[in-house]
């Protein structure tokens, strides 16, 4: 009897993956694409392969020997991150194989080592992105205040959905896991700003303002301040005084 | 013998002495009476002379003027001439429990750093990869009173012979980062770091390291993995970091609220802090409550403040009151989630959350009402799970796969009855089996859900086969 529904469910799947086979989009996969991880595989581009320039400029330089002395002479590996992470600001928000090049010789070790580096961290991009790269929280506590809704309005005001880039290159959408500031869900992260206390209608706002390169409000798009309760705070509500201290310091 | 077992009961607070007087003549009734007595003392309600963070919400100076302003930075040269032994000695009386989760408590784990020196340079590493869902303090803390942790990185240095402290903060941290690079840059200008730090003679440097979005950097071995210029995958304990951590040095990884609380704690006393809470959960914390809430807010309160209280005096309530309540996740994602009627009484502290089996973890409470699709919520940390998992071990990258595949069924119930055990089953066999703790918080809010939320689970198997055809598979 068991055997005999296994064998059914055998045929089922068989059918259904020569089903795909022949639409000849998907082959060996049942589950889902996840567009919203990173690929992590270098697949050579026109604008990205081993013969794509890259060098750091002349101010990055000095920012390089300045992150560099932070660490012990003999651990110089240890600026790994930040230097990738300078690769890829220098680059427009994505790091190019010869990019990550470049790092492995600065620190002097095999390039390898920095694409490990570069294919483990989410925020090292191994593709071209947008100028604004919106990345929505989607994690249980902002999920709870209606991340959902952020996401949808995102989709629908780009027109584009999760991992992709709009035709004119202004924005990539991306669906990332807990930013950390879920008091103020729900909330996204621009580039480096975090916007927060979004509501769809502020959301849009926020979108078109940047599409037509006007400064935005940086942080909670209402009333509130910082990590104090919309409603007000409840602590703190006497001035800091100065210091108190023991007697037999 | 039972006298004595119940003196140990008797929180700090009330009279010991008292009691011990009383044994000769005490019977059972009388010293159960001083139990009683003494439990009867309710905590929160901290006032506001007695919170550490004074600039929580920004709206003083963050740089050096105001923070000097707040008490930070106050003989500091002091507190360095008393001695290491000394502030070792005040930290644990102080009681303090390390505030990044696991709740060591702090003057032991400064105490493990070696105390002749090796001949190597020993490091302190300040962990501010803040990832855990619904965890927003330390953030708060750069970004508002960042002199309160560099001071803090000073004494803690001091005390366990630290040449210097890297601050690793999660690189989405962007604008935080930036703070605590200038708070540092002025605090070298003012000479309270570099050479000749305070003026003590102590040779101290302090770093910002930013990392690049790995929530698994938030383990101690990781994020010396990570910080040494690597992929951030845990190590293999022991050797644990205090003898061979950052570059094979000794290392202690401390959490960014342990440390910026230790300078106040050091001025004012041990005692004073070991005066808040319920004893051996002492002090003053962070706590951020996020979801389902009137007023979402982070908030220093008061050690052992019983839930529904912190909720309804500093949140607001729940969203349509407290009988809307379903369920609350009481300290970041990776803790079992409670049901309402375990909330109703519970207090916030390390050992009474343990003994609902749940945990303290980051204080980072995340409300639910009855509006959650709780089933959903779970799942979704599942996939974070998933997300997060560095690929090390196989119980853990497969079994946070695996789980969440079957948490994503169980959302819309298209699973089999029998498969809600299979999913405790694959909790129990991933929990403890890996190198790191990321396998155990992958299976907590599992278990959690499972625990006490089961009938609702089996309910939405049952509609779903009643009226939708299952899947083959």
């Amino acid at each position: 009897m068991q055997s005999a529904t296994l064998l059914k469910r055998s045929i089922n799947a068989l059918s259904k993956q020569s089903l795909i086979i022949a639409t000849g989009k998907r082959s060996f996969q049942s589950s889902a694409i996840l567009r919203s991880d990173a690929l992590s595989r270098h697949i050579d581009t026109d604008d990205n392969n081993d013969h794509t320039p890259f060098d750091f400029t002349e101010e990055n330089m000095k920012k390089v020997d300045t992150i560099i002395s932070k660490y012990p002479p003999k651990y110089r590996q240890s600026a790994m991150i930040p230097l990738l992470d300078l690769a890829q600001r220098q680059n427009g928000g994505w790091i190019s194989l010869k990019a990550m090049d470049k790092v492995a010789e600065i620190i002097g070790v095999a390039p390898m080592v920095a694409y490990e580096v570069a294919s483990f961290y989410t925020m090292f991009n191994r593709t071209k992105i947008g100028k604004n790269f919106v990345q929505v929280c989607t994690t249980t506590p902002c999920m709870l205040r209606g991340s959902t809704d952020i996401l949808n309005a995102c989709k629908h005001h780009l027109n584009i959905n999760v991992g992709e880039t709009t035709k004119d290159e202004k924005f990539t959408l991306v669906e990332v896991e807990c930013l950390g500031a879920c008091v103020n869900a729900p909330m996204i992260c621009i580039n480096d700003d975090y916007y927060e206390d979004l509501t769809p209608e502020t959301m849009k706002n926020l979108l078109t303002q940047i599409e037509k390169s006007e400064p935005t409000k940086v942080g909670p798009q209402n009333h509130r301040k910082a990590a104090e309760g919309p409603q007000g705070k409840t602590t703190l509500l006497e001035a800091p005084t100065g210091p108190i201290c023991r007697e037999d310091l | 013998m039972l006298v004595n077992q119940l003196c140990k009961l008797v929180p700090k607070q009330s009279t010991v002495s008292g009691i011990s007087s009383l044994i000769g003549v005490a019977n059972y009734s009388t010293v159960q009476q001083q139990v009683s007595d003494a439990t009867v003392r309710s905590y929160g309600g901290l006032k506001d002379k007695d919170r550490i963070f004074t600039n929580l919400y920004g709206e003083h100076d963050v740089y050096l003027k105001g923070a000097i302003a707040r008490g930070d930075w106050y003989r500091t040269k002091d507190l360095i001439g008393k001695g290491k032994d000394w502030i070792i000695k005040e930290m644990m009386a102080s009681g303090l429990r390390g505030r990044g989760g696991a709740g060591f408590p702090s003057g032991l784990k400064w105490s493990f750093m070696p105390k002749q020196s090796t001949g190597r340079p020993q490091y302190l590493v300040i962990n501010a990869d803040e990832g855990e869902p619904g965890t927003c303090k330390d953030r708060e803390i750069m970004r508002h009173d960042p002199h309160k942790l560099i001071e803090g990185c000073l004494v803690a240095g001091f005390a366990m012979r630290a040449c210097a402290a890297y601050i690793y903060i999660r690189g989405e941290f962007h604008l935080e980062a930036k703070v605590m690079e200038q708070a540092i840059a002025e605090a070298y200008k003012a000479g309270y770091l570099g050479e000749n730090a305070c003026g003590t003679g102590y040779k101290f440097d302090c770093y910002v390291h930013r990392g690049a979005g790995a929530y698994i950097c938030g383990e101690e071995t990781a994020l010396i993995e990570s910080l040494e210029g690597k992929q951030g995958k845990p190590r293999l304990k022991p050797p644990f970091p205090a003898m061979a951590g950052l570059y094979g040095c000794p290392t202690t990884v401390t959490n960014v609220e342990t440390v910026a609380v230790a300078p106040t704690i050091l001025r004012r006393g041990g005692a004073w802090f070991a005066g808040f809470g319920r004893p051996k959960n002492s002090g003053t914390k962070l706590f951020c409550i996020s979801g389902h809430v009137n007023n979402p807010c982070t908030v220093e309160e008061e050690m052992s403040i019983p839930l529904r209280e912190l909720i309804d005096k500093h949140c607001g309530g729940v969203i349509g009151g407290w009988d809307n309540l379903l369920g609350i996740i009481p300290g970041g994602s990776s803790v079992p989630v409670l049901p309402k009627d375990i909330c109703n009484e519970v207090l916030m502290d390390f050992d009474d959350l343990r003994r609902v089996r749940s945990g303290l973890g980051t204080a980072a409470v995340t409300v639910m009402d009855k509006s959650t699709d709780i089933v959903g919520a779970i799942a979704r940390l599942s996939k974070f799970y998933k997300h997060e998992s560095c690929g090390q071990c196989t119980p853990c990258r497969e079994g946070t796969g695996w789980m969440w595949d079957v948490m994503e069924r169980l959302v819309t119930g298209d699973a089999k009855l029998d498969e809600i055990d299979m999913l405790e089953e694959i909790t129990r066999q991933v929990e403890g089996h890996t190198i790191c703790a990321l396998g155990d918080a992958a299976a907590w809010p599992i278990q959690g859900l499972l625990r006490h939320f089961r009938p609702e689970v089996e309910a939405r198997i049952h509609s779903f086969q009643a009226t939708k055809k299952q899947s083959p598979f």
